[in-house]
């Protein structure tokens, strides 16, 4: 049987709740990212031009290089050594990170000449190159773990100018072990995040508008600078 | 800052943008992302199917012994008198003093010192031979070495470095020089034979226990050798060749490290000791740079100058007239 609550036990849950943990986040998040920001159906006029689909081509190839890298990882590693089947979703997973990385420059270098970081997109811009060096040290991992004479070759190779950095301490390029575990799990888990941080970054700033110079100004209200909290 | 300073700071061009008041057109984001991947998934079978990739087996120390034993023989007694590669490395491996980058005053590798622990005589060759049973020969040969000073023992490794290098193979058997090498000759040839046998590659790894995924010692010893380096070379893939983004084969390789790479081709860098530490910093500088470029006045007006924006908004600056 319920009655109704009194109204200070309201009062009190009212105000309990505005302190809530996860009511605060829940609200910020979804100030943040409303879901006709989250998953738009319209985008501005400017967008119209070839450079934009390298964002979403990057995307694509990240996708293939997890789902094939995958399927190497349930196979464990050597697979690809005796099996035709492995050599083939090897070498998927070989042109598919040549793909993602060639997507992905391409990309990068649009943003440059389009100076994709204004108006608050720094942290967009940041958290774009932080992927990339991650995504090259995902790369690296990846060749020394072949487990043949490319990763023989790379690693010892590359472990001089490692060791030069006294980073070699740390991190062995001719431990066999150690690149697999960076290569299937730190690395990936780490791209995959910055990824997906960088595009909720770019659904909440949005699109960024063409670069204004005298007599192109864009139709807009207001000044939205670096110290502009929106 | 305050609302205020937001209205009194200039509109910087390179900095700022601000809010479209304009038109929009419908646009399916999630429809595009599909289509993208399908291309992309078509193109890589395509490759894959048409390129494979490469996989040159991985050379043991088997195969470098059966197709050079004099070069094994002679790689070996450099781990042993302390002149190879790995043995005069120093950090992060061993403290042989000398070898270590540096920066003006700053060696970050000798500071942090050794981490991976690798002694190339004893790892290499001493340790590996000591599992050797019912070769009374090799425990006697052993023996005497371990019971004699050091200054015996080096004057032993020098005589047995000359005469290796005037070695031979008979019959598949390798012959070596007469010479004042004492129980060098008996070590170095059953190591050998053991290197052949395969025997000396589960020696290695065995080191580290029944499961073995670390390889350090085994590859550092195969990466001591003229064969290896020779492997590479033939493959256009030593480190003047831009050898280390690229891979066997004809394929892309690394090449996002062209950068990296390119530095070590010209000079200073080419013919610096320093070559690597120098590299290293020279590229991390220029990544903090190219992570901080909107912040950096001048770098962040290269979009405005070059104008290839114009390009690439055309529709849009068109219809600005
Ligand atoms: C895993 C790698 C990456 C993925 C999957 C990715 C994906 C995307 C996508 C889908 C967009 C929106 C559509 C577009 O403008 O293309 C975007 C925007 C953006 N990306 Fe990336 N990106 C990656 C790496 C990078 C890198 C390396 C940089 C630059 C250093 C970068 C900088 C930017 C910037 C500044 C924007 C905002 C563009 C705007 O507001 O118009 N991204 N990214």
């Amino acid at each position: 049987m319920s009655t109704t609550k009194d109204q200070t036990v309201l009062d009190q849950e009212e105000a309990e709740l505005a302190r809530q943990w996860t009511g605060r986040i829940r609200r910020l998040l979804v100030d943040a990212l409303p879901p006709d920001k989250l998953l738009p159906d319209r985008q501005p006029s400017y967008l119209s031009s070839w450079i934009y689909i390298f964002g979403a081509l990057t995307i694509g190839g990240l996708a293939l290089v997890i789902l094939t890298g995958t399927v190497l990882a349930l196979e464990g590693p050597q697979w690809w050594h005796v099996s035709s089947i492995g050599l083939f979703v090897n070498s998927m997973h070989l042109w598919s990170v040549e793909f993602f990385f060639f997507f992905m420059v391409i990309h990068l270098w649009g943003k440059f000449f389009m100076a994709a970081w204004r108006g608050n997109r720094q942290l967009t811009w940041m958290t774009g190159v932080v992927t990339f060096f991650f995504s090259i040290g995902a790369g690296f991992t990846g060749y020394v773990s072949q487990t043949n004479f490319d990763s023989q070759w790379i690693a010892t190779q590359a472990k001089d100018g490692i060791n030069a950095t006294g980073a070699g301490a740390f991190v062995n390029a001719l431990n066999f072990g150690q690149m697999l575990m960076w290569h299937i799990v730190l690395l990936p888990a780490a791209v995959v995040a910055l990824t997906g941080l960088h595009i909720l970054m770019v659904r909440h700033k949005g699109i960024v508008t063409p670069i204004e110079v005298n007599g192109t100004e864009v139709p807009h209200q207001g000044t939205q600078s670096e110290s502009d909290p929106s | 800052m305050s609302e205020t300073t937001i209205l009194q700071r200039r509109f910087n061009p390179d900095r700022d943008a601000r809010p479209w008041q304009g038109g929009s057109r419908p646009y399916d984001l999630i429809k595009e992302v599909t289509i993208c991947f399908l291309v992309v998934t078509v193109l890589v079978v395509g490759l894959a199917f048409l390129f494979g990739s490469p996989d040159d087996k991985a050379i043991s120390i088997q195969t470098w012994a059966t197709a050079n034993q004099i070069d094994f023989a002679q790689t070996s007694i450099s781990e042993l008198n302390g002149t190879s590669g790995t043995a005069t490395y120093g950090p992060p491996y061993n403290n042989f003093v000398g070898s270590s980058q540096s920066l003006g005053p700053i060696s970050l590798e000798s500071w942090i010192g050794v981490h991976i622990p690798v002694n190339p005589a004893q790892d290499f060759v001493l340790g590996p031979l000591s599992t050797v049973a019912n070769a009374p020969n090799v425990t006697r040969a052993l023996d005497v070495f371990n019971a004699a000073t050091p200054s015996q023992q080096l004057a032993w490794e020098t005589n047995y470095a000359t005469a290796v290098s005037h070695a031979s193979s008979v019959n598949g058997h390798l012959v070596v020089p007469r010479g004042a090498y004492g129980p060098i000759g008996v070590m170095i040839g059953q190591l050998t034979a053991m290197a052949k046998s395969g025997a000396l590659d589960s020696a290695m790894v065995d080191q580290s226990g029944f499961y073995g995924t670390n390889y350090t010692k085994s590859l550092l010893y195969i990466a001591d050798s003229t064969y290896f380096a020779a492997q590479g070379t033939a493959h256009h893939l030593s480190g003047d060749q831009w050898g280390m983004m690229n891979e066997t084969g004809n394929f892309p390789g690394q090449a996002w490290l062209w950068l990296y790479t390119f530095w070590y081709q010209v000079p200073p860098f080419s013919t610096s000791a320093n070559a690597d530490i120098q590299v290293s910093a020279l590229m991390g500088l220029l990544s903090l740079l190219l992570l901080l470029v909107p912040f950096i006045p001048g770098l962040r007006s290269i979009p405005r100058w070059t104008r290839v924006y114009r390009f690439i908004w055309k529709d849009y600056y068109r219809s600005q007239g």
